[in-house]
């Protein structure tokens, strides 16, 4: 029999999952705006990846502080999310910790205790890392691009998960005091090698308050849950959902090797090919060729822009940019929050219908940021989850270059001598081999 | 001067022979004149353990590893073409080149543009032939102390670590490693064609962070195996200690000890 509570469960949990559900699709619709990519080949080489570094978590260790705590709370979030199936069955049918009715004893045992303390593990991780972020004051949590916003959107998702380890404590605490005292309804004992410490706190309470802090831990506990859902949406936070496809969808080239661009190809065979006319007209059906290189987010590709939203601006790429180190403007994590930003704004502003003249080139990366980058890779290298930003910066170098002619002069000065001369230099072919008598 | 035996392709093909190997000088290699001494090592070598290889001479041309990498594509991939072209009719299999930007470019991203070559840097190539008896270390540095900055093109850009680092110790030496070495070195500067260009402004610049932290374990020898870190490493050392170390590729030193 549906009491009230189990009615109103069902209609808080299915809003939250619905405006979940729509958002997230809003978050996928806005991806596939990118230009198509290819990512469709070497299948199993792709789930390797994935389940080495997004799920293996292999490049979190490089650093072993972070990356220990890290890994902490991903596997304290992955497993103590399974008691996400009991309180929600619970919540629905009025039953009080379903899973020990079909699991057996021992396993039931098992699963809260490893809950318990995962869960006081993952307490403990994010106080360190809310001490990491403001009191120690780690560099890469300071960069420029950490305005207020992405650093209060880090210090609310730790305090969301501290909320949440502590009041799923609460509720095994005072649940099992409830079983002590023999209070009606409360018949399940089960183990609780971290909550039993936290007793203390309710001592001599009456049966009826303790069910009181029982409920209200449970629904705090559920209802963050579903808050925190919606909120990742929003938040750096993402990556927990798009570590995965991103590692999936990750460049398994050498990281040297940059993209030809098919485009071009086409042209130059066209301009080296004697035979070709280069009045004759398109051919019919022919799609008119896309812009080289990128100005906005719509001329990115759909693994950049998935990139984007991907980034939980760990700030390792910033970290080890020799670019950023010895004090220019560009830091490539500013890259993906930006391409984030952007995309984010050119949606809303075409939903809205507002005129947009904004683009991510100019309004939001500029030229001196682009052209400090050595391309020396540090950045993709040192990424947990194989972000490219380096591939951002090289296609928006492409636009300036080959649509805007907007090089910097010395590089012009480069392109010149290529083109006369085929070395960088202004030296004449004839003498590439004077080495051999010097 | 040693008097070095370079043949061209094109004399190659005019005796009606082929070479097992093409030698990619590069654009540095050819022109800047640190480099160029980097080129004639490399020579002497194979020369030393009769390699059979050509040079393209005149017929080579950029590979496009900067026009690309400053995003001019029309530029990379002309280049490339014209030079696949000139391989192709050549024949060519093999190359070996002391530019690890070309080494990425040839090795990487001709393929796609239809070149597929078996590409080695110089460093891998001249380990070959040390593993195949061909050349044998006589010299020893032992006493000297060297330190080893990876190229990011030839490291993180193509995971290559060890080779070089094997070859600095097969000179007897002490091989001392900067902090940020390896798959966390830091450049020097000049990659993504900043070679060709002021570097943006900022507190320092790139090749003064590094070498700073290279003299900072007082070697001897900063070695490298690239024509753009050498030109960067040996600025710095001008600029942050004059004198206080050497900037060497690595060719040079095995050249040197043979």
């Amino acid at each position: 029999m549906m009491e009230l509570s189990n009615i109103i469960f069902l209609i808080v949990f299915v809003v939250f999952i619905s405006v979940f559900v729509r958002n997230f699709s809003r978050i996928i619709s806005n991806i596939k705006l990118g230009r198509d990519i290819d990512r469709s080949d070497r299948k199993a080489d792709r789930w390797k990846n994935m389940f080495r570094v997004a799920m293996g978590q292999s490049k979190m260790t490089r650093r072993p502080v972070a990356g220990i705590l890290h890994i902490i709370v991903y596997v304290g979030f992955l497993i103590i999310n399974i008691e996400m199936i009991e309180i929600i069955i619970d919540g629905i049918f009025g039953t009080h910790r379903f899973l020990s009715t079909i699991l057996s004893e021992g396993l039931y045992t098992f699963l809260i205790g490893s809950f318990e303390v995962l869960a006081i593990l993952v307490l403990v991780a994010c106080v360190i890392f809310l001490v990491r972020r403001n009191l120690i004051r780690i560099n890469r949590f300071w960069n420029k691009e950490m305005t207020s916003w992405p650093r209060t959107d880090a210090n609310l998702i730790l305090i969301f998960e501290i909320l949440l380890m502590s009041a799923f404590l609460i509720m095994n605490a005072t649940d099992a005091m409830l079983v002590a005292n023999s209070a009606d309804h409360y018949t399940i004992s089960f183990s609780d090698p971290v909550s039993q410490y936290f007793h203390f706190l309710f001592n001599g309470m009456e049966n009826s308050t303790l069910i009181l802090v029982e409920r209200f831990a449970w629904w705090f506990h559920i209802v963050g849950i579903l808050i925190f859902m919606n909120y990742v949406l929003i938040s750096k936070h993402l990556h927990i959902f798009f570590a995965f496809p991103s590692t999936y969808f990750a460049n398994l080239n050498n990281l040297g090797q940059f993209d030809n661009l098919e485009s071009v190809t086409k042209e130059v065979k066209l301009m080296m090919d004697p035979n070709s006319d280069p009045f004759a007209a398109a051919p019919e059906g022919s799609t008119p060729p896309q812009s080289f290189g990128a100005k906005d987010v719509t001329d990115l590709n759909w693994v950049q822009l998935l990139n984007a939203y991907s980034c939980t601006e760990c700030g390792r790429c910033t970290d080890n940019c020799p670019a950023n180190h010895t004090g220019k403007l560009l830091s490539p994590r500013k890259i993906l929050m930006d391409t984030r930003d952007r995309i984010t704004e050119y949606v809303d502003n075409k939903r809205k219908g507002t005129e947009d003249t904004k683009s991510l080139l100019g309004d939001y990366i500029t030229t001196e940021e682009l052209w400090a980058c050595t391309s020396c890779n540090a950045c993709t290298d040192a990424c947990p989850i194989e972000l490219d930003p380096l591939s951002i910066i090289l296609d928006m170098r492409r636009y300036l270059v080959m649509e805007q002619s907007a090089a910097p002069t010395e590089l012009n000065m480069m392109f010149t001598n290529v083109e006369n001369n085929g070395a960088p230099w202004q030296f004449p072919a004839a003498d590439r081999l004077n080495w051999k008598d010097e | 001067m040693s008097e070095l035996k370079v043949k061209t392709m094109a004399e190659f093909m005019a005796e009606g022979k082929e070479a097992d190997i093409l030698f990619w000088v590069g654009s540095a290699g050819s022109f800047d004149d640190r480099a160029k001494k980097i080129t004639r090592s490399f020579v002497e070598i194979m020369n030393k353990a009769g390699v059979n290889f050509g040079v393209l001479g005149s017929e080579e041309s950029s590979s496009g590893d900067a026009a690309k990498r400053s995003g001019n594509e029309f530029l990379f991939q002309m280049q490339a073409m014209m030079n696949i072209e000139v391989m192709n009719a050549y024949n060519v299999k093999r190359i070996v080149t002391t530019c690890p930007h070309s080494y990425n470019t040839l090795k990487n991203e001709y393929k796609g543009l239809g070149g597929d070559y078996k590409v080695q840097h110089h460093t891998e190539f001249i380990a070959e032939l040390l593993s195949e008896g061909k050349l044998k270390v006589t010299g020893d540095l032992s006493g000297k102390k060297i330190t080893y900055h990876d190229p990011c093109y030839l490291g993180r850009a193509n995971n290559v670590y060890e080779i070089p680092r094997e070859l600095i110790k097969s000179l007897g030496v002490e091989l001392a490693e900067m902090k940020r070495s390896k798959r966390k070195s830091f450049c020097c500067g000049a990659g993504g064609a900043q070679m060709f260009k002021d570097p943006e402004k900022g507190q320092q610049d790139i090749n003064i962070n590094r070498t700073e932290e290279a003299l900072a374990l007082k070697p001897d020898i900063i070695a490298t195996g690239c024509p753009f870190c050498n030109t960067m490493m040996t600025d710095g050392v001008k600029s942050v200690n004059e004198g206080a170390a050497q900037v060497k590729d690595i060719a040079e030193l095995i050249a040197e000890n043979i």
